[in-house]
């Protein structure tokens, strides 16, 4: 401690090194945070997915729909418990930037298969029974207002034309990473008022008795419909959602390399600077070892500073992600789960620490080794 | 009483014996010590003279424990010190041995006081102890008013001086002063002097001085030429 005077004297000598320098770890640890928020978007949500619940599409593409007769089939199954037939609705509220989730589902079985889900019976027993009903989640009525009883409208896009729902509740979640940028409305409502979405489904959520039943599952209801005219492709809900992630492209792979090619430049920036602020200083190292500064506590005052400049442009930054991130996502796309969890405000410290221990341990090292003589002589 | 070219064992204060000291400059090898022999007693004021390249500097960092020889032994105060391994030295350096440059070489950053607190801050003195210190010193030099003044603060004299108190702090029983007036002028190179020669009557130092200087080197009890590594006889101080 007796020494942090002599460190924080010695980062402050410059002033706009100093600020450049900050500057450099503030932005690289803001996009680290803002990265790690994207990631939570896109991943957070399949860790809250049951591990008994799978997902049974059309085997051609999402886009193409499921016959409803399949739900009969599926439900005759051993180890099936519950069939949800459901739709992407893709509605927009009011202007398009307002993005979020829109599901048409029926309500038997719903809340047994999503349990992660924190419903109110009453709420949902009005849901149930109003076919213009929605349910809304908490984060999405926080953000517009809403109150159970309002009516709200929603410009259809995929299937077109002026629509308005009752919200009957307001859910929230019984995990963390729940989404709660959602919206559910009744699937018989789309069905009788869509002609073509009679007797057709997007996708249906399929709950197992038992995870033990979910590979056996898979094979028989994909071996059901193999040869029809609709063929299925099931797989746990948790690769479903990994699946929809990677049509955006590889996410982790574009977050890792970016994320990557951040900090190894900032490793090199900060490693340049701290190798100038080395080599300015010769004499003054020198003279340290001549008062009798051993060369352990030279290489720990540079590295000292090194991590001065770490921590304090990591915190900048990792400060100024959470504050972006704590105002939702931008894009509207993913919800509640933009988020930075406090164990992701650690990692990025431990990331920030190890970096400013890489870009001071080469000048650190050099002053470490230096020859008060030929030091001197330099002078 | 300084003595120089003994081969004998001695009780001295500072005894050097057959100092041997090598720099190589790419394939090339300069011997800049041949066989020095020295011995000082306590408290004594010595100036080495002699051209560029004679030694003079080398001799004083052997001494200082800041360079190790090729050969031959240096003995302070009954510790071998040119066997010694270079974390001993550094600690053996911080508690012996006090040190004044000719370019000050005080830390921009640190005011006065904290600059002359550097050597304290490797002993396990406390706060308050380390405080008591550094006043004490700064009050020897004159500057007890300049605690808090930068060195760019400071002229090139007061600058010095800080580096003389940063020298004493800890109190050494040697002082090695590199050309301290070097970058003086004459006024200030005076005030330095006049110091240096009170400190080491007064505080009994151990003080041995490299100069070009003529008017410094009076201030010293005696002086001793090097030559091409070798010792010449001592001479009074010369006439400035």
């Amino acid at each position: 401690m007796k020494y942090l005077r002599l460190i924080y004297a010695n980062i402050l000598r410059k002033k706009m090194r100093f600020f450049l320098t900050i500057g450099s770890f503030g932005v690289a640890l803001f996009l680290f945070g803002i990265l790690v928020a994207i990631h939570n978007g896109f991943y957070e949500g399949i860790n809250a997915v049951e591990d008994n619940r799978l997902i049974v599409r059309n085997k051609t593409s999402l886009l193409v729909f499921l016959p409803y007769s399949y739900k009969a089939k599926i439900e005759a199954m051993e180890g099936v418990e519950y069939v949800i037939p459901s739709v992407w609705f893709a509605g927009v509220y009011k202007d398009r930037k307002n993005f979020f989730s829109q599901f048409a589902i029926e309500t038997a079985g719903w809340a047994e298969t999503y349990p992660e889900y924190a419903i109110d019976k009453d709420q949902w027993s009005t849901f149930a029974m109003d076919r213009q009903g929605c349910m809304v989640g908490k984060a999405l009525a926080d953000k517009f207002g809403w109150k159970v009883g309002d009516r709200i409208p929603i410009e259809g896009t995929i299937f077109p034309g002026a629509w308005e729902f009752n919200i009957s509740g307001i859910f929230e979640g019984n995990k963390k990473n729940v989404d709660l940028n959602q919206m559910w409305i009744r699937y018989e409502y789309l069905a009788e008022s869509i002609p073509f979405m009679k007797g057709q489904v997007g996708w249906y959520a399929v709950k197992a008795n038992h995870t033990d039943y979910v590979n056996s599952l898979i094979s028989r209801i994909d071996g059901e419909f193999s040869n029809s005219p609709a063929e299925t492709k099931t797989e746990p809900e948790k690769i479903w959602m990994i699946g929809f992630a990677k049509q955006m492209g590889n996410i982790n792979l574009i977050l890792i390399s970016v994320g990557g090619v951040v900090i190894f430049t900032l490793l090199l920036v900060t490693g340049s600077t701290m190798a100038m602020s080395v080599r300015e200083r010769t004499s003054e190292w020198a003279t340290l070892k001549t008062l009798g500064y051993g060369d352990g506590l030279v290489l720990g005052l540079v590295l000292g500073e090194s991590f001065f400049y770490a921590f304090i442009g990591g915190a900048v930054g990792l400060g100024l992600a959470w504050l972006f991130v704590s105002n939702g996502d931008p894009t509207g796309m993913m919800g509640g789960l933009f988020a930075l969890s406090a164990g992701n405000i650690l990692t990025g410290i431990g990331l920030t620490l190890i970096t400013g221990f890489f870009a001071g341990v080469v000048p650190a090292v050099s002053a470490m080794k230096l020859r008060i003589v030929d030091a001197l002589r330099r002078v | 009483m300084v003595s120089l070219n003994s081969s004998e064992t001695s009780n001295s204060h500072i005894s050097v014996r057959e100092l041997h000291k090598i720099y190589k400059r790419g394939s090339e090898s300069i011997d800049v010590l041949r066989g020095l022999n020295l011995d000082i007693e306590p408290g004594e004021f010595l100036a080495f003279m002699g051209p560029s390249g004679s030694g003079k500097t080398t001799l004083l960092n052997l001494i200082g424990g800041i360079d190790v020889p090729n050969s031959g032994t240096i003995v302070i105060d009954g510790q071998r010190i040119d066997n010694l391994s270079s974390s001993q030295l550094t600690h053996w350096r911080s508690r012996h041995v006090g040190f004044v440059f000719q370019m000050f070489n005080l830390i921009p950053v640190l005011n006065a006081f904290e600059n002359v607190e550097m050597p304290l801050l490797l002993t396990r003195l406390s706060k308050a102890q380390r405080r008591k210190h550094v006043e004490t010193a700064l009050e020897l030099v004159g500057l007890a008013d300049r605690m808090k003044h930068y060195p760019r603060q400071l002229s090139g004299g007061q600058e010095q001086r800080v580096a003389i108190a940063r020298a004493l702090v800890n109190d050494p029983s040697i002082l090695l002063c590199d050309e301290p007036t070097g970058d003086l002028d004459r006024e200030s190179a005076n005030e330095i002097m006049g110091l240096i020669q009170r400190l080491s009557n007064e505080q009994n130092k151990t003080v041995l001085m490299v100069t070009h200087d003529p008017v410094a080197a009076k201030c010293a009890d005696s002086v001793l030429h090097l030559e091409k590594g070798v010792l010449i006889e001592a001479v009074s101080p010369p006439e400035a």
